[in-house]
């Protein structure tokens, strides 16, 4: 489970693959079992859907939220705190760094050069086979590539995140962890998790004999209950 | 074509390049900035032309440039942008050529701020131009609605020689939710022989604005308002949610009509008679839906502080009818705000 990764995990993927929500469902399940959970909000790409949305419910979990310098949050000024590297030095922490979308949202590591102690990185690549640009094995490879470059960090697993939100069936999970194993035959960078909306589908035993990686239930916590 | 998960801007631009525009002229803003970031990277693969204005008055002038020359061209902005655009918008009615604008709204007035909103609706429904003139104006609900009426927009602009304005919000436009790019309906329309592409031997084109004489302009407006009337006759669309039985109903479009058709279903599992007339299209606008004696109560609910009350007072009227609550500058209603406050307007009637 979460416990056993790495401890700081760098959540990134192409743009819209669903990184902030599976993110903050990662948060809550690390909060029941570390000491110091945190999560970074280095979202300076969107304005809207971002996890410093749920800095209120986060805290409440005792996760420590940690965004913006700027205090208002309704701000699309790409200010980024200096407490964000607290967490590289002060080893008590476990740490999720939630990054904008794409090349450009993972740009926002290069600042933190040597600070960040490869090793201790667990760098996750969300993808959903049903966005654009990651709808193949070569677009995934390309976007591996993007993304490798611009953070200096190396991938080193795969969120399967295939839905089509209120639409989404198993087989549509299924499918996606068919593209990914192909990307992880040639790439070695194994399928971490595969993510499993409860809301949409609920047969998680089911799901689990067919496809690679531990499940990762989750619930919406970004899409409000009338979308 | 199988479905793929967009959000509503980059919606935006897959559905007018299927629709086959091949020009955008545009300058950035929040939060409606993925448009012309996905159409520089898509329009130059497609032989076309991505345009960065040096402001929002440029791009619109731009765009009542390729229009002019017969083009199918967009632009897209929010509200502040849009409100620069006004000169133009005005310029674009008078020719008569056709072109889309789409709008992801956000609070106002002024600068404003970058939350959604639907405060542009007297600005681009009621004409923020001078002069005697209409655009027609889609409000889409969801990101396939959103979708569908922008590959329509092209073709009704084109049928009628008109401006079409596919008002959006910041929700929508960043709302990520599954679509189908399917074909719009057939529809008639006619040769650009007006368009500004040289008299290759024939006679000469015009596309024109200033009229010195008063008699001419106003044969001009008459006719333009001869226009209106079919479009009128023609275009009116709006969506009953349960109001088979209703003796209650909201009167909601857009990202405002999303929150309130959940409150529709919850009021109902209370035992509540209440439905919700959508209107899609804002002008036209579909006074005849809200035509119903049945109906105690229009609940007209929306992003702003009440905009639609007028027209849906026109539709009913009734003015002792209808009732309003939203909230403005950015900030969402919520589900249990909309039930509390149908609640208290419906009293104890189920």
């Amino acid at each position: 489970m979460v416990k056993e990764d790495r401890r700081i995990r760098i959540i990134t993927g192409y743009y819209g693959s669903g990184k902030t929500e599976f993110a903050v469902n990662y948060a809550f399940q690390l909060a029941k079992c570390a000491e110091k959970p945190a999560i970074a909000d280095l979202d300076i790409v969107n304005v809207y859907f971002r996890s410093r949305e749920k800095t209120k419910e986060l805290e409440e979990a005792g996760i420590e939220v940690i965004s913006s310098s700027v205090v208002e949050d309704n701000c699309d000024m790409p200010a980024l705190s200096s407490k964000i590297a607290v967490p590289f030095l002060d080893k008590r922490y476990d740490y999720i760094m939630d990054l904008g979308g794409s090349e450009v949202g993972a740009k926002v590591l290069g600042r933190f050069g040597d600070t960040l102690d490869r090793s201790e990185v667990d760098f996750f690549m969300v993808v959903n086979i049903y966005r654009p640009e990651t709808g193949s094995v070569e677009e995934i490879i390309h976007q591996i590539e993007l993304l490798e470059r611009m953070s200096g960090c190396k991938v080193t697993g795969f969120v399967n995140n295939s839905n089509l939100i209120h639409e989404t069936k198993m087989e549509d999970i299924i499918a996606g962890d068919e593209y990914l194993r192909q990307v992880s035959d040639r790439t070695g960078i194994p399928i971490r998790y595969t993510t499993c909306m409860l809301e949409e589908v609920s047969d998680v035993d089911t799901l689990r004999k067919r496809v690679q990686g531990e499940i990762f239930p989750m619930h919406y916590n970004m899409r409000k209950i009338w979308m | 074509m199988a479905k793929v998960l967009l959000k509503g801007n980059e919606a935006v631009v897959r559905a007018a390049i299927e629709a086959g525009c091949k020009y955008f002229f545009g300058y950035p803003i929040t939060p409606q900035n993925e448009i012309p970031e996905y159409f520089s990277k898509e329009l130059p693969k497609i032989g076309g032309a991505f345009v960065q204005g040096e402001s929002e008055v440029a791009s619109i002038n731009m765009l009542y440039g390729a229009a002019a020359a017969g083009a199918r061209a967009m632009t897209s902005s929010s509200s502040p942008g849009i409100a620069l655009m006004q000169e133009g918008i005005g310029y674009i009615s008078k020719a008569e050529v056709p072109a889309v604008i789409v709008n992801m709204m956000r609070g106002g007035p002024g600068l404003g701020g970058i939350q959604p909103s639907q405060a542009d609706y007297n600005m681009c429904v009621k004409g923020g131009s001078n002069g005697d003139y209409r655009n027609v104006v889609l409000a889409p609900g969801n990101v396939q609605e959103l979708v569908d009426m922008v590959q329509e927009a092209f073709d009704i602009a084109d049928q009628y020689g008109i401006l079409c304005i596919v008002l959006a919000d910041g929700l929508i436009g960043q709302m990520m939710e599954p679509v189908e790019l399917r074909k719009p309906k057939e529809r008639p329309i006619p040769a650009k022989d007006w368009a500004l592409t040289g008299r290759n031997g024939g006679k000469t084109h015009r596309v024109y604005n200033l009229k010195l004489q008063a008699p001419d302009l106003e044969k001009d407006n008459f006719d333009l308002f001869k226009k209106y009337e079919v479009i009128e006759k023609n275009e009116k669309r709006h969506e009953d949610y349960k109001m088979e039985d209703a003796e209650f109903a909201f009167a909601s479009y857009g990202t405002a009509s999303r929150v309130v058709r959940t409150a529709v279903d919850r009021l109902r599992e209370e035992g509540y008679k209440v439905g919700l007339v959508r209107p899609q299209t804002l002008w036209p606008f579909p006074y005849e839906a809200f035509d119903r004696p049945q109906i105690k109560k229009f609940m007209d609910i929306e992003l702003n502080m009440g905009q639609m009350v007028d027209d849906v007072v026109l539709g009913c009227g009734d003015k002792e009818k209808v009732e309003f609550f939203g909230h403005t500058g950015g900030v969402l209603i919520t589900v249990d705000e909309v039930c509390d406050f149908a609640k208290k307007i419906m009293g104890g009637a189920k």
